[in-house]
C-alpha cells in the first residue's frame, strides 16, 4: 500500500468515526427523545439479537424471494422480448411506445391498484418488483442487440454462421456489456421497489415492512438495525454478484471497451 | 451509473415514414391495448369498480380537472419535486464537484457516501418521518437526500474525467484558479453533471409519489392515489396514475433534452 492510499483509508476512517461520535452525542445529549434517537450501542444490540432469535433472518428471507422472483420474471420477459425487439422492426414497432409511456410512471404508484386488484400480499410485492425491474432490462437488451457491429454479423455470416451459431456466438457476447448493464440496473431498481412494496402492500415479513411497522411502535433500534441490513445485502449484491459477473463474462470476452465506447 | 441506457431513444423512423404514418405507427399498440382493455372492462369479468372502462376513467379525468381537484394534487407534487430537487442539486453539484478536486474532501466523505448509496431511499422515510414529523419537511427532505446520490457520483466523476493535459495547457496559457475552473472544467464536467442532474430527477420523482403515500401529506398525486383505494376508487387512480406518467415523460423528455441541447451539445461535448 502507498503512502497515498493509507493517507486515503486514515481520512476515510477517520470520517466514519467522526460521524458516529457525533450520532453518539447526539442521542447521548438526552435533547432528542431516546426513542427517536437510539445510541449504536442500542441499534448494534437490537440487530444482534433480532439475528439470534431469526426474526431478522425471516425477514431478508422473505423480501429476498421476492426481490429474486420479481425480478426473474423480468428478466425471463424483459431478455427476449428485448431480443426480438433489436432483431424485428415489428416487434419494435409495437412494444417502443407502450415502454416509453410505461416507463415513466414510478412502479410504486400502481401499489394502490395492484392491492385491489390482487388483495396484500405476495402477488403484489412481486409485480411492482416485476414492473420495476421489466424496463432497464428490456431497454438495455434492445440496445445490445441493435449496438452489434453490422460487420461483425456479415463477417460471421460469410464464414457460414446459420441463423443460431450467428445468435449465440455473434449477437449474444456482442449486446452482453448492455445485458450486463440491464441486469445490474434492473436489481438495483427492483430493490429499492420491493423495499417501498412492502412498506405499502407488505404483510408481516419482509424488512420494509419491518421497518415501517417500527414507526407505529416508535422502534428506532429496529430501523436503523433493519437499514443496516438492507444496507448490506445492497451493498454485497451490487458488489460481490454482478461486480463478479462482469468478471466473469464481458472482461474476460474484451468486451468492456465495447462497453464504454 | 455508467454505459447504461435510462431512455428510450425515439425509434429510427424507415425512410420513407412521414409524420403521419410515424404518428400512425406510435398510436397502434396503444389502440390495440386499449381495445383489449375496453373489452375485458365490457364483457365483466370483474367488477366495474376494479376495472373501469376507460370511458369512465376519462369522465373521471375531465371531472377531477374541472373541479380542480386534479389541479391542485398535481401542483402540490410539483412544488415538492422542485423544492426536494433543487436542495439536491445545489448541495449535490458543490459537494460533488469539492470531491472532484480535492483529495481531502473526496477521502472524507466517499466513505459516508459509500455507506448511504446502497440503501433504496424509501427505506429512509419512516425514519425521516419519526425525525421531522408527518407532512411536507419529511417528504421534502427525503426527496432531497435521495436524489443528492447520484448527482453527488456523477458531478465527482465528471470532474476527476476532465483530462489532466486540457488543465495543464489552460495553466501554460496563463489562465487562473477561477478561469481554469470556469473555462476547462465545468465545461468538461459538464456532460456529467447534467447527466447526474436528470438521474437525480428521475430519482426524485419515482420516491415522491411513494413517499406522498406514506407521508400523509393532504395533497399531492402519490395521496390522491393512495387515498382513493380506500374507496375503491379505481378510475380516480388511473386518472392519477395517467397525470404521473404525463408529467414523469416531460421532465424526461422536455426538461433534460432542451437543456443538453443548448449546452453541451452545442459546445460539441457530446453529440
Amino acid at each position: 500500500m502507498t503512502p497515498d492510499r493509507i493517507r486515503s483509508w486514515r481520512r476515510g476512517a477517520l470520517s466514519l468515526i467522526a460521524v458516529a461520535t457525533l450520532y453518539q452525542i447526539a442521542a447521548r445529549s438526552g435533547y432528542f427523545a431516546p426513542a427517536l434517537m437510539p445510541p449504536l450501542g442500542t441499534v448494534a444490540q437490537t440487530l444482534f439479537d433480532s439475528i439470534r432469535d431469526g426474526s431478522m433472518l425471516g425477514h431478508a428471507a422473505a423480501t429476498l424471494y421476492r426481490v429474486v422472483t420479481g425480478f426473474g420474471l423480468a428478466v425471463a420477459a424483459g431478455l427476449p422480448l428485448g431480443v426480438l425487439m433489436g432483431r424485428f422492426r415489428g416487434v419494435e414497432n409495437f412494444v417502443l411506445p407502450l415502454s416509453s409511456a410505461l416507463m415513466p410512471i414510478p412502479s410504486l404508484a400502481w401499489v394502490p391498484v395492484f392491492i385491489l386488484w390482487f388483495g396484500l400480499g405476495n402477488t403484489v410485492t412481486i409485480l411492482i418488483v416485476f414492473y420495476a425491474a421489466l424496463f432497464p432490462m428490456l431497454l438495455n437488451t434492445w440496445t445490445g442487440v441493435r449496438s452489434v457491429n453490422p460487420i461483425w454479423l456479415r463477417a460471421a455470416g460469410a464464414m457460414g454462421a446459420n441463423e443460431q451459431a450467428l445468435f449465440w456466438k455473434v449477437i449474444i457476447p456482442g449486446a452482453s456489456p448492455f445485458i450486463i448493464a440491464g441486469l445490474r440496473q434492473s436489481f438495483l431498481r427492483a430493490w429499492i421497489a420491493v423495499i417501498g412494496a412492502e412498506m405499502l402492500a407488505g404483510s408481516d415479513w419482509g424488512l420494509g415492512w419491518v421497518i415501517f411497522d417500527a414507526k407505529e411502535f416508535l422502534n428506532t433500534d429496529v430501523m436503523l438495525a433493519s437499514l443496516v441490513v438492507i444496507g448490506c445485502i445492497g451493498f454485497v449484491t451490487e458488489r460481490l454478484v454482478f461486480g463478479s459477473i462482469e468478471r466473469a463474462t464481458i472482461y474476460r470476452w474484451g468486451m468492456a471497451r465495447a462497453a464504454k465506447g | 451509473m455508467h454505459d447504461v441506457v435510462d431512455s428510450f431513444a425515439p425509434a429510427v423512423p424507415a425512410i420513407d415514414a412521414g409524420p403521419l404514418r410515424r404518428a400512425g405507427q406510435n398510436a397502434f399498440p396503444f389502440i390495440v391495448v386499449g381495445a383489449a382493455w375496453e373489452a375485458v372492462a365490457h364483457l365483466d369479468l370483474f367488477p366495474a369498480q376494479f376495472f373501469p372502462p376507460l370511458e369512465t376513467i376519462a369522465a373521471t379525468f375531465v371531472r377531477l380537472t374541472w373541479s380542480g381537484v386534479l389541479p391542485h394534487h398535481t401542483l402540490d407534487t410539483l412544488v415538492r419535486l422542485v423544492a426536494g430537487f433543487a436542495i439536491a442539486g445545489v448541495i449535490g453539484v458543490i459537494v460533488g464537484i469539492l470531491m472532484g478536486r480535492s483529495r481531502r474532501a473526496e477521502d472524507i466523505l466517499l466513505p459516508l457516501i459509500s455507506i448511504g448509496a446502497p440503501i433504496p431511499g424509501l427505506a429512509y422515510a419512516p425514519l425521516f418521518l419519526l425525525w421531522f414529523g408527518p407532512g411536507d419537511v419529511s417528504a421534502v427532505v427525503l426527496v432531497a437526500f435521495v436524489s443528492m446520490f447520484p448527482i453527488v457520483y456523477n458531478c465527482w466523476t465528471g470532474v476527476k474525467a476532465v483530462k489532466d493535459i486540457w488543465l495543464r495547457s489552460a495553466q501554460a496559457m496563463g489562465a487562473d484558479d477561477a478561469k481554469v475552473f470556469r473555462h476547462v472544467i465545468l465545461p468538461g464536467a459538464l456532460p456529467y453533471i447534467l447527466t447526474g442532474l436528470r438521474l437525480g430527477l428521475a430519482q426524485a420523482w419515482r420516491i415522491l409519489v411513494a413517499v406522498e403515500m406514506l407521508a400523509a401529506v393532504p395533497w399531492g398525486l402519490g395521496w390522491l392515489i393512495f387515498g382513493a383505494q380506500e374507496f375503491l376508487n379505481t378510475d380516480v387512480m388511473l386518472a392519477g396514475i395517467a397525470v404521473i406518467a404525463a408529467i414523469g415523460l416531460a421532465l424526461e423528455k422536455l426538461v433534460f433534452r432542451q437543456l443538453e441541447a443548448f449546452t453541451v451539445v452545442r459546445w460539441g461535448m457530446m453529440t
